[in-house]
């Protein structure tokens, strides 16, 4: 009789059947499609017409003035906006690493007993919805919130501090929302590390840390590297973050696409070029972690 | 014994990332049992907030969108584990077959996508296919971003389980049926309820997905306390966001136990 694992072969296509319609029909085919409407001539109405155009990623680089008479120079509106979000995405996911290796490393020394428990307290956060922990955020620093007047009343602040609306209180909710996210693969790749390195280099008399630099971190750096892609990728396109805490001068990639989707103001067609701009600069980060990776696995 | 794990700071570090995560949950629990009508002044202890979440002239609203979160939650990780569950166990028991990578690229791609991405493409392509966004599309949507979800933790489980297990069995005589049914399905079990209960959380949490694709009028849970906090934050809102709280932390610690005891059996 052939093996248990022979014996699922035959099987192997026909019980992926399910999978390749639902996710090549509802989500791969869906995202060309977007790509294509993306050259599409906007309707007035909210909506496209079949007429294909370079108009959206025209407007979204370049401008010929009020009256588009004037010779074409950089629109720097969207790049604008671009560029703010790939800055708080960055901004965000080092003050993540700056602050989750030292919990996850924290975390990963204890004993086996409490080490679940240091564990399970870091993973609820991430399991309350992301809306919740966003408008909570919100309640605790507005301007008459709990944080102001309780610095107020021990007398740090006299004027209560305007957080809502600023640039700091968007990265203050994209650090919130993902910092969990930095957390867990570091975690695990700690875990995994074997404190006999450390041993062999606290003997050779190399000061707590330089081992630290020079041998725990080259071993973990897959899990860090890990971490800073599952923060980086959803802060860039974030939307609640942004959209709650920040107002018109932080805005970010998330809400102008948002925007061109709403009611008749909206421009299909550029929202669409807008989310392949931000699909693309995902897609070079993935392909660069992806040789990070492989370069790891070779070594 | 300290020695080589221990770095002066990181401990401070780890409460500071704690109060952080938790600072906000907290102070909005605490607020939300406040009887004053007025959010930032405390007027006792009381659940007048809660029995307004039942009875208050919202509550019609949200009970309906917390009915339809709950329900498209349920069919849509029934669905997304058990078309993961098919699909897990042909990456990890299927052995090499043409497709293969083809096959774990396409099972990954709704998270390699960024969610605004992924709800304009399902909007573009609902609209252009000419289906009515609302409750349906909502479900297919949620489907979809389901699955990888779900597939994680069963495919994890999966690979755990040695092929001698159902080895045993045929060799006594099981049939192939007999031997999934009685030997292969129950060592997966932990799996199957870990990818589905992960899978549930991810569908009631999502609104940036639910939000382009409800269409007008539909609401689930997320986008109806979106509505409302986009006027300010109302007390009922903070019993809302507790309770929903109170439900995820139940949710947790049931994945938490189960993981566990599924780690005590082989």
């Amino acid at each position: 009789m052939a093996g248990g694992d022979d014996s699922w072969r035959p099987l192997a296509r026909p019980l992926l059947i399910p999978i390749w319609v639902v996710i090549g029909v509802f989500s791969l085919l869906p995202v060309l499609l977007m790509a294509v409407y993306s050259f599409l001539t906007k309707e007035f109405r909210g909506g496209v017409e079949w007429d294909f155009t370079l108009a959206a990623y025209d407007q979204f680089f370049v401008t010929r003035g009020l009256f588009g008479d004037e010779p074409a120079q950089i629109e720097w509106t969207y790049i604008t906006i671009f560029w703010r979000s790939i800055w708080q995405a960055l901004i965000c996911t080092a003050l993540c690493l700056l602050i989750g290796f030292p919990t996850a490393w924290f975390i990963a020394t204890r004993p086996a007993q409490s080490r679940g428990i240091w564990l399970f307290l870091i993973t609820i956060p991430y399991w309350v919805n992301l809306l919740i922990r966003t408008v909570s955020l919100k309640f605790l620093i507005r301007d008459n919130g709990p944080l102001n007047e309780g610095l107020m009343a021990i007398g740090l602040i006299t004027e209560p501090l305007p957080l809502v609306n600023t640039n700091l209180a968007v990265q203050l909710g994209l650090f919130y929302s993902y910092l969990p996210f930095m957390v867990l693969p570091i975690y695990a790749a700690v875990e995994r590390y074997n404190f006999a390195l450390s041993e062999a280099a606290a003997d050779l008399y190399a000061s707590r840390w330089t081992t630290l630099r020079e041998i725990v971190l080259p071993v973990v750096k897959p899990g860090m590297i890990a971490g800073c892609i599952l923060v980086f990728v959803p802060a860039l396109g974030a939307f609640l973050a942004p959209d709650l805490l920040g107002g018109a001068k932080t805005f970010m990639i998330g809400s102008l696409i948002d925007e061109q989707f709403k009611g008749s103001q909206g421009n299909w067609p550029f929202g669409a070029a807008a989310s392949m701009i931000l699909m693309t600069l995902v897609l070079i980060v993935l392909v660069f972690y992806a040789r990070a990776a492989s370069r790891e696995g070779a070594a | 014994m300290k020695g080589v794990r221990h770095y002066p700071g990181f401990l401070s570090i780890t409460v500071l990332c704690l109060t952080i995560l938790y600072a906000p949950l907290i102070v909005i629990m605490v607020y939300s049992f406040n009887g004053s009508t007025s959010i930032t002044q405390w007027g006792g202890l009381s659940l007048r907030w809660y029995g307004e979440v039942f009875t208050g002239p919202e509550a019609s609203r949200f009970g309906q969108a917390a009915w339809n979160s709950i329900t498209i939650a349920l069919m849509a990780s029934t669905a997304a584990t058990i078309i993961a569950t098919a699909a897990a166990l042909a990456m990890v028991k299927g052995g090499r077959f043409r497709g293969r990578s083809a096959s774990f690229a396409l099972i990954n791609l709704p998270l390699m996508v960024p969610e605004i991405v992924t709800a304009v493409a399902s909007l573009i392509f609902f609209t252009t296919i000419g289906l009515t966004t609302g409750y349906g599309t909502i479900l297919i949507a949620h489907i979809t971003f389901c699955i990888p979800f779900a597939y994680l933790p069963l495919a994890a489980r999966l690979e755990g389980i040695e092929a001698t297990y159902e080895q045993a069995a045929r060799d006594l005589y099981a049939t192939r049926a007999q031997a999934f049914r009685l030997i292969l399905l129950p060592l997966l079990a932990p799996g199957v309820a870990s990818g589905w209960l992960l899978a549930f959380i991810i569908s009631l949490d999502d609104f940036i997905i639910t939000n382009f694709v409800k269409g007008a009028g539909m609401e689930t849970l997320p986008t109806a306390i979106f509505g409302s906090v986009k006027q300010g934050i109302k007390p009922n809102i903070m019993a809302i966001s507790t309770l929903m709280l109170a439900a995820s932390v139940l949710f947790v610690t049931a994945a938490y136990l189960i993981n566990r005891k599924g780690r005590q059996t082989p």
